[in-house]
């Protein structure tokens, strides 16, 4: 590949059994993007990000990411998911470990980062994010809010080319979204690549350079933020946006 | 309320074996201060033996578990025959009772007059509780594995973890951990499963009683080392208790 893309899928498709979950996905991600999945629940979003990390084989169609197809079964998907960073919509942080070490444990273990090196950037990464006084206390001390803002840190922690992000917000009380939105937005303005499946349409509004909307496993249209919230083009995509903004 | 009645109860119990017909003659032969004392000092020293041989077997047994353990839960074509070891390994030493291990492993591993291998039937003894045992605790480690959810897995393969560094770094140590009571209470039984060295001839507590009870008929020593074995478990058993409740707090706690 030539272009400057860092991410791009050609004809992705993705089965389970016989039923397609994932159809002729055609993404392009530049750098610098923020994509936003959207759809209702069980269109393939979160099956598209796991497919993206490699966590699952694709039947068919192809994935580059960095100039190189990932999708080729003889690439070293360690070697790709040491580049991308993903968080789960349920947080998935090590209990036994402290905040600290759930975000030194891949720098010092996948990477080959010292202690002191590893702990230095964690803890301006906590501090970042609100959560300095928090670096030695365990998981589940901590708000959902506060856990998911641990969970982007452990997932930025590597220096990541690209950031997978599964409903961060979904699990979270209403009162507590927006202090993960908020690092988000934050990620965003600091020029971090991002493809997100989100709820969140208001933040899709504002921080998307993308957003693609998802049914039944394709891509039924995407565009810019305007594109697709002002004039969308197909009426699946209006039936959805009805539901889910409000009037 | 609940102490009263509890004692009430045993108060009951005691009258009925001390007014049976025949406590007098079981009070000369189990209840024997004087024969007590004298046989005290052997079944101590044996006691020794029990102790170190559980001292002796029990790092061995952990290893043996968590390495039969991981094994099992591997996936990959490659490892399938180790797979198949580690399967016919718990299976038969689940199934065969402890004392038949005991005994065939001190009379029979010596009879095949192998180089190298040890003729003390002490070590012999161990080495069979270590097999009896492992297969045990190895399944012990297999649930507490297999209770790890498997988003642990995938967020420490999203990560960039290998399956060997997830297993070490991030299953273990959460399995390790909820595995602790159970794994007392398979020490708390291997502390007692020391005894079946008795069997092939070990001066152990047990036989050193045995011994004495034979030359001198009188088993009061039993009783002794009855006491020395419930002096040796409830410690440990009180500690498998308090452990047990404290990690149930703290999983209610961790589930706010
Ligand atoms: N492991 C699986 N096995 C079988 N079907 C699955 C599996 N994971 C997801 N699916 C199916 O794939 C479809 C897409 O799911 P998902 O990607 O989770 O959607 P979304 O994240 O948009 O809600 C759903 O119909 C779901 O039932
Ligand atoms: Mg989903």
């Amino acid at each position: 590949m030539s272009d400057t893309a860092l991410l791009r899928t050609e004809n992705v498709r993705k089965t389970y059994g016989d039923k397609v979950v994932l159809r002729d996905i055609d993404l392009v991600v530049q750098p610098h993007d923020v994509v936003c999945l959207i759809g209702s629940s069980g269109s393939g979003k979160s099956t598209l990000l796991r497919c993206l990390d490699l966590l699952e084989d694709i039947d068919d169609g192809s994935i580059w990411f960095e100039g190189q197809e990932i999708s080729d079964p003889r690439v070293d998907a360690r070697a790709v998911r040491r580049r991308m960073g993903v968080v789960f919509q349920a947080y998935n942080l090590f209990p036994h470990l402290s905040v600290l070490e759930n975000l030194t444990l891949a720098p010092r273990k996948v990477h080959g980062v010292d202690s002191t090196a590893a702990e230095a950037r964690a803890r301006e990464l906590l501090e970042s994010f609100g959560l300095a006084d928090k670096a030695d206390e365990h998981p589940d001390r901590l708000s959902g809010g506060q856990q998911q803002r641990v969970a982007m840190a452990r997932a930025i922690a590597t220096d990541p080319a690209l950031l997978l992000l599964d409903e961060v917000t979904a699990a979270l009380d209403p009162e507590l979204t927006g202090e993960v939105l908020e690092i988000m937005r934050h990620l965003a303005g600091e020029g971090t690549t991002m493809v997100l499946a989100t709820h969140e349409m208001s933040f899709a509004r504002d921080v998307a350079t993308k957003v693609c909307f998802l049914h039944d496993g394709a891509i039924l249209e995407q565009g810019t933020p305007a594109e697709i919230f002002e004039s969308p083009r197909e009426e699946r995509t209006r039936q959805f946006l009805r539901r889910v903004l409000p009037t | 309320m609940a102490t009263l009645a509890t004692v009430v109860v045993l108060g009951v119990l005691a009258v009925v074996v001390v007014t049976s017909p025949g406590w007098p003659r079981v009070k000369a032969t189990f209840f024997d201060w004087s024969h007590a004392r004298a046989a005290f000092p052997a079944v101590w020293k044996g006691f020794g033996k029990n102790v170190a041989s559980f001292l002796i077997a029990e790092p061995l047994i952990l290893l043996i578990g968590v390495l039969v353990a991981v094994v099992r839960s591997t996936t990959s074509a490659a490892l399938f025959p180790l797979r198949l070891i580690a399967v016919v390994y718990t299976d038969l030493f689940r199934g065969v009772p402890t004392l038949l291990v005991v005994l065939l492993c001190g009379l029979g591993l010596p009879a095949l007059e192998l180089q190298g291998v040890p003729t003390d039937t002490f070590w012999l003894g161990t080495f069979a509780l270590v097999l009896s045992y492992g297969a045990y605790v190895a399944e012990v480690f297999r649930a507490g594995i297999d209770s790890i959810h498997p988003s642990q897995v995938a967020s420490a393969t999203a990560l960039g973890l290998s399956n060997g560094q997830a297993m070490r770094h991030v299953v273990l140590p959460q399995a390790t951990r909820r595995v602790v009571p159970p794994l007392l209470n398979d020490f708390i039984s291997l502390q007692k499963d020391t005894a079946l060295l008795s069997s092939i001839f070990v001066f152990e507590a047990v036989f050193t009683a045995q011994d004495y009870g034979l030359y001198n008929f009188n088993y009061t020593p039993f009783v002794v080392v009855a006491v020395l074995f419930v002096a040796l478990t409830v410690p440990l058993a009180r500690f498998t208790d308090w452990l047990g409740r404290r990690m149930m707090r703290r999983e209610r706690a961790g589930a706010r």
